[in-house]
């Protein structure tokens, strides 16, 4: 359907000698919603911070395999980080917006990157639009981030990746924090994000992943993915029986 | 006594001998400051704050004193805390934390326990013999500036680490280079605990004496320094000068304890800035 964005090639990815990935492989498409799921501490945030190389920062931390994205491996030394970061966004498990105002905090990322200051204040309103914050704070721009509800505070981290106009857009269990309300939202939100860009979303949440995704990949415990197809596939009618009985709920 | 007893009797007389080490401390402390206040209360006058000493310091003020440790504490403080503030973003946010950074933290913290007066031959020797800057107000400044560092570090190392680590990624996720994290970021979160930490060092940089002794002062000054290279009075070192080496010191008792007075309300008055400005920044405090 949609041309493939990442390749990942016998993924290996360790903590010091702890290995947490092995030999992962997956063809992410292109504007589609892509779900990982699996059991606490199998490694799909490592598996996120590889795609756009926040491992990096871990002491400790290494990957070894390929990432094919337009057509180069992006885990290679003379990839330019700060320009893949550009378009490879996060947001984060727990809101993380900068303790200063709504409109610094979506700002923050085109000013970095040098965008002129008359076009800031039409990405800022475009980019709260597009992560639906724009009405509950169009009169409070000036307020810090920080006064907003949990909710509004992880779509203002969406606003603030989606104004230096990423292509892909990793998602690390981005709901956790939130109450139903605040979860239906940004649901709704990831669902029409698809349009325009890649998403790649880590959830402990069965119904969230069979929602919002159209394919889902299983990490087990041991770093292996083990099943990555359609999600309606591995919801009804999975391949692995060990599959079946995580989804079920029998583990996990 | 059965075990409940025996039990009862050990709490009671733990508390009574935590109780009675909190209040011997207060007391001690209550005690020095109505000593010092009800001995030097008598000396304050507007002539006593304003006026240059006279008659070899028998009469007259403490004027230039109070300048010169007001100059002395503005310069220690504009050269430790950029220093601190660097070494500190070195340490926390830059450094393979290893057994090298390992060991600079721990030469860092025995600078803190070197004793002061040896401070002030390294600066004599250093800053006013072999760099030539003489006895001045410079090489006073940089002689506390030194003393103070260790302290400075600390504090701007603990006020570093206070800094969430998803400010740090949520910067980082966006594109934005180390650098940029750091001074966009992560140092303007943490500048009200970096500052908080500096005026605590200024207040301990106001209070030495050893560190100026032969690096900064001076006996008695007829005018006010006009440059960073001229010798300073300064208030302990004018208590010292007065107690000690002058020939009148019985006469001078009530002037001493004025002078020591005024220092103590001087170094309350920075440390209570200090501690207004840490719990107006708890109040604000929501990460
Ligand atoms: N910074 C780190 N240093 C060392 N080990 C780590 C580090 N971060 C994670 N790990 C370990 O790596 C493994 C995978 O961690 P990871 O955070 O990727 O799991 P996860 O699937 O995201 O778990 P969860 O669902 O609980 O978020 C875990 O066993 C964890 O203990
Ligand atoms: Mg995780």
């Amino acid at each position: 359907m949609s041309a493939t964005m990442l390749t990942v090639k016998e993924l290996n990815f360790y903590y010091s000698k702890t290995q947490v990935l092995r030999d992962v492989n997956i063809e992410i498409p292109g504007n589609e919603v892509t779900a990982i799921i699996g059991p606490s501490g199998c490694g799909k945030s490592s598996f996120l911070k590889a795609l756009n190389r926040l491992y990096e920062i871990i002491p400790g931390a290494r990957v070894t395999g390929e990432i094919i994205y337009n057509g180069g491996n992006l885990l290679s030394r003379d990839v330019d980080v700060v320009g893949l970061r550009k378009e490879i966004g996060m947001v984060f498990q727990r809101p993380n917006p900068f303790p200063k105002s709504i409109y610094a905090n979506v700002a923050y990322g085109p000013r970095l990157h040098g965008v002129k200051r008359k076009e800031l204040d039409r990405i800022v309103e475009e980019s709260l639009r597009k992560a639906g914050l724009w009405d509950e704070v169009k009169d409070k721009l000036n307020k810090s981030g920080l006064d907003l509800s949990g909710g509004e505070q992880q779509r203002l981290c969406i606003a603030r990746c989606l104004a230096v106009e990423p292509k892909i857009i990793l998602m690390d269990e981005p709901c956790s924090a939130l109450d139903p309300i605040a979860t239906a939202k940004i649901e709704d939100l990831i669902y029409n994000l698809k349009q325009d860009y890649t998403v790649i979303i880590v959830t402990h949440n069965m119904q969230q992943a069979a929602r919002v995704s159209d394919k889902t990949a299983v990490f087990l415990t041991g770093g292996k993915m083990v099943e990555y197809g359609e999600t309606v596939k591995i919801f009804e009618n999975p391949e692995n029986k060990i599959v079946e009985d995580y989804i079920t709920g029998k583990f996990g | 006594m059965n075990r409940v007893q025996r039990r009862r009797f050990a709490q009671a007389t733990a508390f009574a001998l935590l109780a009675f080490a909190t209040f011997l401390i207060l007391a001690i402390m209550v005690g020095i400051i109505s000593f010092v206040a009800s001995q030097g209360i008598g000396a304050i006058s507007w002539e006593f704050l304003t006026a240059f000493p006279r008659s070899g310091m028998t009469e007259g003020g403490i004027f230039p004193a109070i300048v010169g440790t007001f100059y002395l504490a503005m310069g220690t403080t504009l050269i430790s805390l950029p220093l601190g503030v660097f070494a500190a973003i070195y340490l926390v946010e830059y450094s393979y934390q290893g057994r090298l950074i390992r060991l600079i933290r721990i030469g860092i913290n025995n600078l803190a326990g070197v004793p002061s007066i040896v401070f002030g031959l390294f600066g004599l020797a250093l800053f006013v013999r072999h760099l030539g800057l003489g006895v001045s107000l410079l090489s006073g400044s940089l002689t506390l500036a030194f003393f103070v560092l260790p302290l400075v570090i600390r504090a701007s190392e603990e006020a570093l680490l206070a800094v969430p680590q998803g400010f740090r990624e949520g910067a980082l996720a966006l594109g934005a280079t180390k650098w940029q994290s750091v001074y966009t970021v992560v140092l303007p979160t943490a500048v009200p605990a970096i500052l908080t930490g500096g005026i605590l060092a200024l207040g301990i940089a106001a209070g030495q004496t050893a560190p100026i002794i032969f690096t900064a002062a001076a006996f008695f000054t007829p005018r006010l320094p006009d440059s960073i290279f001229s010798p300073i009075m300064a208030l302990p070192f004018h208590i010292y000068v007065m107690a000690s080496e002058s020939a009148h010191f019985a006469v001078t008792r009530h002037l001493q304890f004025g002078t020591a007075l005024v220092l103590l309300a001087i170094v309350f008055g920075i440390n209570i800035t200090a501690i207004i400005i840490r719990s107006q920044m708890r109040k604000r405090r929501r990460w």
